[in-house]
């Protein structure tokens, strides 16, 4: 288990317990039950004590926590039949964006993801999640062929952001991302997207821009990262918190914005605390959406999203 | 000269009198040094006389060069909710706002009007770089959706002149969401059958040029214009290496495919009428101030559009 920085108090209190734990497995005599009981009960308390009330920049940690679930981790859990498919059918394949045929609940769907790799290795393989134009293109081409055959779509977001590196940019990063963002907007098929982590900027909405748009309780959508915004209008990167906070890049807040459609409740203590659990509720939540949208013509299911989107920003904070 | 200014000791003196001259007569090129006269430099568009570099121009001052005699009618844009997240950094988000009004003595970061152009009629939309960097809010949405609401209504076509920093990032999630948004305005045009140009100015970035920007009919840029998405800043210090020269210029997206034309400031206005004239079907612009005696009767097919 990694441990987050302001989970230090919980870490210690697991720590004793565990330590208590194994000297009484190397003691037979030892009678530890009970204070280890209390300590469990400690840290439960404690740690749904941290995560009633989590700030912006904590959430941000946690939606960026190396064990949280990443788009595998939902395509393993909730489908079957996952073929994957691959390449932009122009330059490469971006690992960063993976996505194919699937079945969910019986139901085929075309799913597409950022995934932003388990281990180190994958890491880098993946790119860290961030896609370079070859990803979104590749997500263009499944979308169009999820839509001439009639199959809707489900998007996982958890991108720290689109590639900010040389190649993409020759090879033409924006357009990508526009013409991702095009496309989510054409297709007459259901298009469903869940911000499993970081929803980072231009790179997730290219992907995002859907029908019905859901987040996890902890997760995190933002026009610009914390730090980023932090060090431009602060002109220090290590003011974060306060840029996380002035965001306003919660769920909770998106919600109270209209900008997502619903919030999907984590385990108590994060997602990476029971992804069984996780991974339920988000597959319950795709399939809700899915069967409000599947009656739909695809004209009306255009028509729904283009207006759902021209009239973004009604929404308000304030008073 | 008078006798105080002979008899009062020089550096005394330049305590009382004040230098009659205002300062913005002459601006320097910020490319190559040169100074320019303000009047030539206006007249030349705000293009160096001497290196050909094209610098800021406002949105207002753009309009009245591109539209015939300097006439254009502004289009209303409704003013979106202030400040919906009562957004603060080190300064309260509308107290930048107001300065910025009040440096700029614009409403905001874009213009919308329509008019003719070589007796092309057209609905015209302009950001303003010099209203906090040009940056998408809602407004900027409110302005791009406005524009192509009223090209499609009048059946003209659409051309924007897009430069911004990117996202308005005091308006959070929000100005994220005008890029769907805009890209849906960019669709209604496409559906009416109506032409879409993009003149990509400097600098064009984020999630602007990740928008509306890059999702025109035809894409022009004018001379060595930055256009990116990242910006080389940021590039520079994720891959931690020098970038090529040009790297991002206007001539660097010609070079890779982005763009289909680099064209200096004062060829556009007819670049731009040209291009719609043919995509709309229509003769070529009578030039000159009246046409020929025995063609007056010919003549008003250009006002037809």
């Amino acid at each position: 288990m990694n441990y987050l920085e302001f989970e230090k108090p919980l870490a210690e209190i697991e720590g004793k317990a565990e330590e208590l734990r194994a000297m009484a497995r190397s003691n037979a005599g030892m009678d530890i039950k009970k204070e280890a009981n209390q300590l469990d009960s400690k840290a439960k308390s404690l740690l749904a004590d941290l995560y009633k009330n989590l700030s912006p920049w904590r959430k941000c940690q946690v939606a960026r926590h190396p064990d949280r679930p990443h788009c595998t981790d939902y395509i393993e859990a909730l489908f079957t039949e996952y073929t994957p498919l691959a390449g932009d059918r122009n330059f490469a394949d971006d690992q960063a964006v993976i996505g194919g045929l699937a079945r969910l609940n019986d139901r085929p769907v075309m799913v597409i993801g950022h995934e932003k790799g388990k281990n180190t290795q994958a890491r880098i393989e993946r790119n860290f999640g961030m896609a370079r134009p070859e990803g979104y293109r590749k997500a263009v081409r499944l979308m169009d062929l999820a839509d001439r055959f009639n199959v809707p779509v489900v998007t996982l977001i958890d991108t720290p952001g689109a590639y900010p590196g040389k190649g993409a940019e020759e090879r033409g990063q924006s357009e990508a991302i526009a013409r991702a963002t095009e496309k989510c907007l054409k297709i007459g098929v259901p298009l469903v997207s869940m911000v499993i982590g970081e929803g980072g900027s231009g790179g997730a909405v290219a992907i995002a821009t859907a029908n019905r748009v859901a987040m996890l309780e902890h997760s995190v959508y933002s026009v610009i990262s914390p730090e980023g915004c932090a060090s431009i209008l602060w002109k220090d990167a290590e003011k974060m918190r306060e840029a996380a906070e002035a965001l306003r890049l919660t769920a909770q807040d998106l919600h109270r914005l209209g900008v997502i459609d619903q919030i999907v409740r984590e385990p108590v203590g994060g997602a990476h605390r029971n992804i069984g659990a996780t991974t339920k509720s988000v597959g319950k939540c795709i399939e809700k959406f899915l069967e409000q949208l599947s009656g739909m013509s695809r004209k009306k299911l255009i028509e729904e999203r283009r207006s759902k989107f021209l009239s973004m920003g009604q929404g308000s904070l304030a008073a | 000269m008078n006798w105080i200014s002979n008899y009062v000791r020089p550096k005394i003196n330049s305590l009382f009198s004040r230098r009659e001259t205002p300062e913005n007569l002459w601006s320097k090129c910020p490319e190559c040094g040169s100074m320019l006269f303000h009047r030539e430099l206006t007249e030349n568009l705000g293009v160096c006389t001497s290196c050909d570099h094209h610098m800021a121009i406002s949105a207002r001052d753009r309009l009245t060069a591109l539209f015939d005699d300097g006439v254009f009618t502004e289009v209303d844009v409704p003013m979106p909710m202030p400040d919906p997240l009562s957004f603060r950094d080190q300064k309260k988000y509308p107290d930048r706002l107001k300065a910025a009004q009040r440096e700029t003595e614009e409403k905001e970061a874009m213009l919308v009007a329509e008019g003719m152009i070589e007796r092309t009629p057209i609905v015209a939309a302009c950001q303003d770089f010099s209203f906090m960097g040009g940056s998408m809010g809602m407004y900027v949405g409110n302005a791009v959706v406005t524009a192509a609401n009223r090209a499609v209504e009048l059946k003209r076509p659409l051309i924007l002149f897009s430069a911004a920093g990117g996202a308005r990032m005091q308006e959070g999630i929000l100005s994220l969401m005008q890029m769907p948004r805009t890209t849906v305005a960019v669709e209604l045009v496409r559906d009416a059958g109506l032409p879409y140009i993009v003149v990509l100015t400097n600098p064009t970035t984020g999630g602007v040029t990740a928008s509306y920007a890059m999702l025109g009919d035809v894409h022009i840029a004018e001379p060595n214009a930055l256009i990116c998405f990242a910006g080389p800043r940021v590039i520079e210090q994720t891959i931690r290496e020098t970038l090529p020269e040009g790297f991002q210029r206007a001539e660097y997206l010609l070079d890779h495919g982005m763009l289909d034309r680099v064209t200096h400031r004062r060829d556009m206005k007819s670049e731009l009428s040209r291009i719609t004239r043919m995509l709309l079907n229509m003769p070529p612009p009578v030039k000159g101030d009246l046409p020929p005696p025995n063609d007056v009767k010919s003549e008003p097919a250009a006002a037809s559009g």
